[in-house]
């Protein structure tokens, strides 16, 4: 290092402080704690102490790695991470082009589009569980105002929320809504970042809307779509408040129908006494976003433009 | 220089921010007066309890007066969560509620504190109920109430219909000729309703002779032929029968909000709805023995007060447990204000239970304490519920058949729980 970065760093590091000792003390440190859980067999329900005798405590319940093959072995896992994976098929792709549509919305000269931004953007600010609320009411088979619309149209609207078929969608539609103003955010970010010469060049050429829109936003935008693509996969495997407020509680969803991971790692920490289970259910979900996301990374060089 | 000097008044001003986190909850005030933390979810201010229990320990400090009491009370739905949070951080009240199914997972964790030499006589305790908080022959709780589930049913529809009440003599045929009759009388009334759950399902189970678990609870007997056959005879209400209204039918509706607009004829649900149908159904009401089908069984809930390990002072928490359980004062207070039924045997409070109308038939309360079967209990109660009622739904849903289904349960439970 050289002797500015060295000072540089001597100079920050008071400024730093503040927020290293909240990172470490309330995500490092738990991370760490509960890798140290997840080769337990604690319950979750009695006392145990950080600083007298944790690792005495932990040699005592040590189970090496049975609660990974236990979780492993087990169908519910999978069932999980394919409730998990179905609601991602659904919701990326669905993401993607809405917010781009957003984004694009929102970047057209026009008077109107300043309302737009904020109006796309509220849904971002409000909480979860409010959220969730207001969707279950929407989504209600006799008294909610989406089926009542339907009628108006000649459409028995289904179930929604208890319907076994329709319960993941539900969730897919709160959450785009919910999250599509804040990655639409993002990709206006990006939008705005292309020089507006290439649409003239292209204008000039005789391109049609289309044809610049494939052409010239597409790739330019890649490596913001891509951001986007990640950041929202991650997201989506960490699926919880929406499924915990909207489908019914104990197994999820009718007939388990939106049983997810993070679901099941709650239940499993806070209902069913299993707090080392649950960790270790923690990690391998951990391990799972982590290949995603290498997957993804890999993808990159491929799918991604930074020539321009 | 000017680095340390930073650097030292950064961390000053954090030890000051830092410094509220540091300081404990004071139990003991100065004049050897003793507070104890009561925490509890059964009493709430919506209905007469919270005001009851209020009252009662007003009592217990009035009798007690270098004992004072802070009383904390949380939500059914939440209660759980954060009571294993206190536990584990070893922050648990002095005192707090426990129902009976999450009891034995609390006692065979160390949480709670052996009370059997510092309840005093326990003699005017219900047998049953004191019973249901011994574990491994050590008594950890004292119960303070009780309540079981009952055969609800609307005079009204019945006496349009023509049809005799219920009796304690009635079996499964004899509501379902009765939903028959009734549902004739409007395609809007429904005759019957009863949903398979947990609950019900052990039973139900019960009531046809089975049973969930074997009498010494050390294995699943959840597959036998009469639990099968109680599963699906319950299931068929909804699609044989067709006495109970499936979920698409209740449209978003509730049972009790059901049986209250006058439209169902019998509701099997617990007596703390009692308040709620005197204040809101329009129609005469009355409840009976729940039916069985080879026999009668009836539900055991049940709520107790224990002592937490980590409590300074077990002898005042046991005093103030058995105060509020069991005391003359406090059970007349819970009886006054139709608090489910305390655990007692005094006849005056039995008496004055008795003496409230409606519903007229109240001595059938009593009378289904002599058909009580307890819940099969286990350390992992959450999980083995949800693995059983994962299967119920199957069954309900018409995924799989009743046989299927129980064989499957039974698999699963085997190798998930440990008895």
């Amino acid at each position: 290092m050289s002797i500015q970065g060295r000072r540089g760093i001597r100079v920050a590091l008071p400024y730093l402080l503040p927020s290293l000792f909240g990172a470490l003390l309330f995500a490092i440190l738990p991370i760490v704690i509960s890798l140290f859980l997840s080769v337990t067999s604690w319950s979750g329900m009695s006392r145990v102490s950080l600083t007298d005798g944790f690792l005495k405590f932990v040699a005592k319940n040590f189970v090496g790695l049975d609660n990974a093959k236990a979780i492993l072995s087990d169908g519910e896992f999978y069932r999980a991470l394919s409730h998990n994976l179905y609601f991602i098929a659904l919701y990326l792709p669905l993401m993607l082009i809405l917010s781009m549509t957003c984004a694009l919305i929102i970047n057209a000269p026009k008077k109107g589009a300043n309302v737009y931004r904020v109006v796309y953007y509220l849904p971002v600010l409000t909480s979860w569980v409010a959220g969730s609320l207001i969707w279950k009411w929407l989504l209600s088979p006799v008294y909610g105002p989406i089926n009542n619309a339907l009628e108006l149209f000649g459409i028995q609207g289904p179930m929604w929320l208890q319907s076994e078929i329709w319960a993941m969608p539900s969730i897919v539609l709160a959450s785009i809504w919910k999250d599509m103003g804040f990655y639409a955010m993002i990709l206006f970010g990006g939008l705005k970042s292309i020089n507006t010469q290439y649409y003239e060049a292209a204008h000039i050429d005789g391109a049609s809307k289309v044809q610049s829109f494939m052409h010239i936003t597409l790739p330019l935008l890649s490596s913001v779509l891509f951001y986007v693509s990640m950041l929202s996969m991650i997201n989506a495997f960490q699926l919880f408040p929406q499924v915990m407020v909207m489908t019914k509680d104990g197994n999820a969803g009718p007939n388990g129908a939106t049983m997810v991971m993070v679901e099941r790692i709650y239940k499993y920490a806070f209902r069913y006494g299993k707090m080392g289970y649950a960790s270790a259910y923690s990690w391998i979900l951990f391990v799972i976003i982590l290949f995603c996301t290498y997957i993804q990374k890999r993808g990159e060089k491929r799918w991604v433009r930074y020539d321009v | 220089m000017k680095t340390t000097r930073n650097v030292l008044s950064l961390a000053l001003v954090l030890i000051l921010v830092m410094l509220p986190a540091f300081s404990a909850g004071s139990k003991e005030t100065t004049l050897g007066t003793v507070t104890l933390k009561l925490e509890q979810f059964s009493g709430s201010e919506a209905t007469l309890s919270g005001a009851a229990l209020k009252n009662m320990i007003a009592e217990f400090e009035k009798q007690n007066p270098t004992i004072k009491v802070q009383l904390q009370t949380i939500g059914y739905d939440d209660y759980f969560t954060q009571l294993q949070s206190k536990v584990v951080g070893g922050n648990a009240a002095d005192v707090f509620e426990l129902n009976y199914e999450n009891f034995v997972a609390y006692a065979s964790e160390g949480a709670l504190a052996d009370v059997t030499k510092l309840l005093g006589d326990t003699s005017g305790f219900n047998k049953t109920a004191l019973n249901a908080f011994n574990y491994q022959g050590v008594q950890y709780g004292v119960p303070n109430s009780f309540s079981n589930v009952v055969l609800f049913y609307n005079k009204a529809l019945f006496d349009r219909a023509d049809l005799a009440y219920p009796t304690s003599e009635w079996t499964w045929k004899d509501v379902e000729a009765a939903s028959k009759k009734i549902m004739a009388l409007d395609k809007n009334i429904w005759g019957f309703y009863r949903p398979l759950s947990f609950h019900e399902f052990y039973k139900g189970a019960a009531q046809n002779g089975g049973s969930l678990m074997n009498a010494e609870r050390t294995a699943f007997t959840v597959n036998l032929p009469q639990n099968v056959e109680a599963a699906s005879l319950m299931a068929g209400w909804q699609t044989d029968s067709k006495i109970m209204p499936t979920e698409a039918d209740m449209a978003g509706m509730g049972d009790w909000d059901l049986f209250k607009s006058g439209r169902l004829g019998m509701l099997v649900t617990g007596i703390w709805a009692f308040g709620d149908f005197t204040a809101n159904c329009p129609f005469e009401w009355d409840i009976a023995i729940e039916p069985g089908n080879v026999q009668k069984a009836t539900h055991f809930f049940s709520n107790s007060y224990v002592v937490s390990a980590t409590s300074k002072y077990p002898s005042e928490s046991a005093s103030l447990a058995r105060f509020l359980a069991g005391s003359k004062e406090a059970t007349k207070l819970r009886v006054e204000a139709s608090w489910e039924l305390p655990p007692v045997t005094y006849p005056e409070i039995i008496e004055s239970y008795l003496s409230i109308t409606p519903p007229e038939n109240r001595q059938a309360v009593f009378a289904s304490l002599d058909y009580l079967v307890t819940p099969p209990v286990s350390a992992q109660q959450a999980q083995m519920q949800a693995i059983i009622q994962s299967y119920l739904d199957q069954i309900a849903f018409g995924r799989m058949s009743a046989k299927a289904a129980l064989d499957a349960c039974q698999k699963e439970l085997e190798a998930k729980i440990s008895l």
